[in-house]
């Protein structure tokens, strides 16, 4: 994480796309056609993203079972269930389908809960600085203090196992790097002449943090968000498959993990082979996305990296 | 050099107590009571009566003030007393002691694999840049980043099981009791640790190097005849291990979360099964101390990786 805050603290302001022709629809076009071109790697992992996506939405159509209705035959891949059935003999495929609406929702809800806090919180912290900068950074210290895991698991205890702890635990996990991230920005922000302009005439410090702060920490705080998208889903998983998270019977891509070795002296392999492949893509397209949209949005990095 | 060891030991004291004061916090505050959380146990072995309850309490300490409980916390810790399980009342420094060494020896075992096998393919990738040798290091690395490491893990003990019907034998061997029967326990374990850590050594590795290639000093050096293999070895080597170092120290705290789910997949009895028990059995002292005990080791690592990080670069030392 610290090549990347300090790849983003470098970023100059100056080099983000320009786009000042077209209406606000035409212009995410042409960005998403230009992000396209620029990465053909970022371009097939936002595809993978948008598969899973509609198979989240679309789940009860695409399952071919019931993902919670047991037949009490665990059997491998067959015609009839393609990746075959657990120990209770629901229907793998099914099960990883509908996993797809629950990792998609923890991961997309904390990161936008935990990112959005630490967006606020390292404006705040980077533009007023002083003692309220100090006592901010000494927080996100101690809340960096913890393995991000032993944090979650932490809270997951004192909050008690369910969706929606989940979700808090791990966007509480979120907030220490998106806060130091977006307070990095914010000090190169912070001395430019424009902002300083802005001081001068009177404009309200909310009103500068608002209009002439925040858009310059959009950029970056946007590739934390996507690359924060594949912790997330590790986080989800990782605390499910300690029985720490989403409990079961719900399907979630970790729980179906939990336990599979432990249950028989053969474990069947398509438990172990399967949720975590979903796990490991949709990590991977995650990251790649968030690799592809640095480039795409600090193109001198590339060039210096590359 | 001693004063800037001095300066960031100083700064880290602030962060250990807030440490403190975050775990005491969370265990306290949000639920209401620790005993609560025992008591709501409706699954668990017994229900407390109101006057057991009480008396629990009051032997506990919990009828005292916070401040009272937390400066009581804080001196048992200090003095060495970490309190005694919840439920089986064994002394947690001892159950720390016998499963500890095994935790650490994963995680540091973990460390050396991910450098000898992550710094040699990152700086080839970066020699032969734009080869296949390349390409196929950036997939690999680029896989193994995204695997979690439980889910390695996991994979390992099912090719050994499948393949070899063998299974890592469920026991604690202490390195200096039997180093063979040792090291077939935490070998594998380290290598679904050390994996995705080598893959972000490799990664580092690969764009500091590319960076360092492009200096002044490395042109001069070739330009005054040096080979290919002194200048790399000489001058992009060394300079380029900084940021690797700095990684990888970050993400050893990354490895203590991931050693707990890698302990559960491979079934070792080590520290992180220790927290996992305790979490699952609402062994409120045991998880206050564990956690705490993880947030110390974390932040000694990061004191260390500063320290070490003045120690290769005197520029930062002399500031």
């Amino acid at each position: 994480m610290s090549n990347l805050s300090t790849a983003i603290s470098n970023k100059n302001p100056a080099s983000l796309p320009s786009s000042e022709a077209g209406g606000v629809g035409q212009r995410t076009l042409s960005a998403i056609r230009r992000f396209i071109r620029s990465s053909p790697v970022g371009a097939v992992s936002l595809a993978i993203w948008i598969i899973i996506i509609f198979m989240a939405i679309f789940a009860p159509q695409i399952a071919p079972h019931d993902p919670l209705e047991p037949t009490y035959v665990e059997e491998g891949p067959s015609a009839a269930h393609i990746l075959g059935t657990d120990r209770l003999g629901r229907d793998v495929l099914s099960r990883i389908i509908f996993g797809a609406r629950i990792t998609l929702l923890v991961a997309f809800i904390s990161v936008l809960l935990g990112d959005a806090i630490g967006f606020l919180w390292g404006i705040a912290s980077g533009y007023l600085g002083e003692r309220f900068d100090l006592i901010s950074q000494r927080l996100v210290d101690v809340l960096m203090s913890f393995p991000g895991l032993i944090l979650a698991l932490l809270l997951m205890v004192v909050l008690g196992a369910g969706l929606t702890t989940v979700i808090i635990a791990i966007a509480v996990t979120r907030i220490p790097s998106s806060t130091r991230i977006t307070r990095s920005v914010v000090l190169t922000v912070k001395e430019t002449s424009y902002v300083e302009a802005a001081r001068m005439i009177g404009v309200p410090t909310w009103a500068i943090m608002l209009r002439h702060v925040a858009p310059q920490c959009v950029a970056p705080i946007l590739v934390v968000a996507t690359l924060h998208l594949g912790a997330a889903i590790f986080a989800e998983s990782a605390l499910s498959f300690l029985g720490m998270g989403i409990p079961p019977p719900a399907p979630s891509w970790g729980n179906m993990l939990g336990g599979v070795l432990a249950a028989a002296f053969r474990p069947p392999w398509w438990l172990v082979i399967f949720p975590g492949l979903a796990i490991t893509i949709s990590i991977m397209a995650a990251n790649l996305i968030g690799d592809a949209l640095r480039d795409f949005l600090d193109p001198k990095l590339r060039q210096r990296l590359d | 050099m001693s004063k800037y060891i001095l300066n960031r030991i100083l700064i880290a004291i602030p962060t250990i107590i807030g440490i403190t004061m975050l775990i005491f916090l969370a265990m306290r505050v949000l639920p209401g009571d620790p005993l609560a959380i025992v008591q709501s146990e409706s699954t668990g072995a017994y229900v407390l009566s109101d006057d057991e309850l009480q008396q629990l309490r009051a032997s506990l300490g919990l009828d005292q003030p916070y401040y009272i409980q937390y400066l009581d916390w804080m001196r048992q810790v200090l003095s060495g007393n970490f309190g005694t399980s919840f439920w089986t009342n064994e002394p947690i420094s001892a159950l720390i002691a016998r499963r500890g060494p095994i935790t650490a020896q994963i995680a540091i075992m973990a460390v050396i694999l991910s450098w000898l096998i992550g710094v040699p393919v990152g700086m080839l990738s970066a020699m032969w840049r734009n080869s296949m040798l390349d390409y196929a290091s950036r997939l690999t690395v680029t896989v193994f980043i995204a695997m979690p490491s439980y889910w390695v893990g996991m994979l390992i003990v099912l090719f050994t099981v499948l393949v070899y019907s063998w299974r890592p034998p469920l026991t604690i061997i202490q390195f200096w009791d039997d180093p063979i029967g040792n090291m077939q326990i935490t070998l594998l374990p380290s290598l679904a640790l050390g994996a995705g850590l080598a893959a972000v050594t490799a990664r580092m590795a690969r764009s500091a190097a590319l960076e360092v290639m492009y200096e002044d000093y490395v042109r001069t050096a070739r330009a005054k005849g040096l080979s290919y293999a002194a200048v790399v070895w000489r001058h992009v080597f060394k300079n380029a291990m900084l940021p690797v170092i700095t990684t990888s120290g970050l993400a050893l705290g990354g490895l203590l979360g991931g050693a707990v789910s890698v302990e559960k997949a491979f079934g070792i009895p080590g520290l992180g099964n220790l927290l996992v028990q305790a979490l699952t059995e609402r062994d409120w002292m045991m998880i206050q101390n564990l956690v705490l005990l993880y947030g110390l080791i974390f932040a000694v690592i990061n004191l260390l990786v500063d320290l070490s990080y003045a120690w290769f670069d005197p520029r930062i030392r002399y500031e």
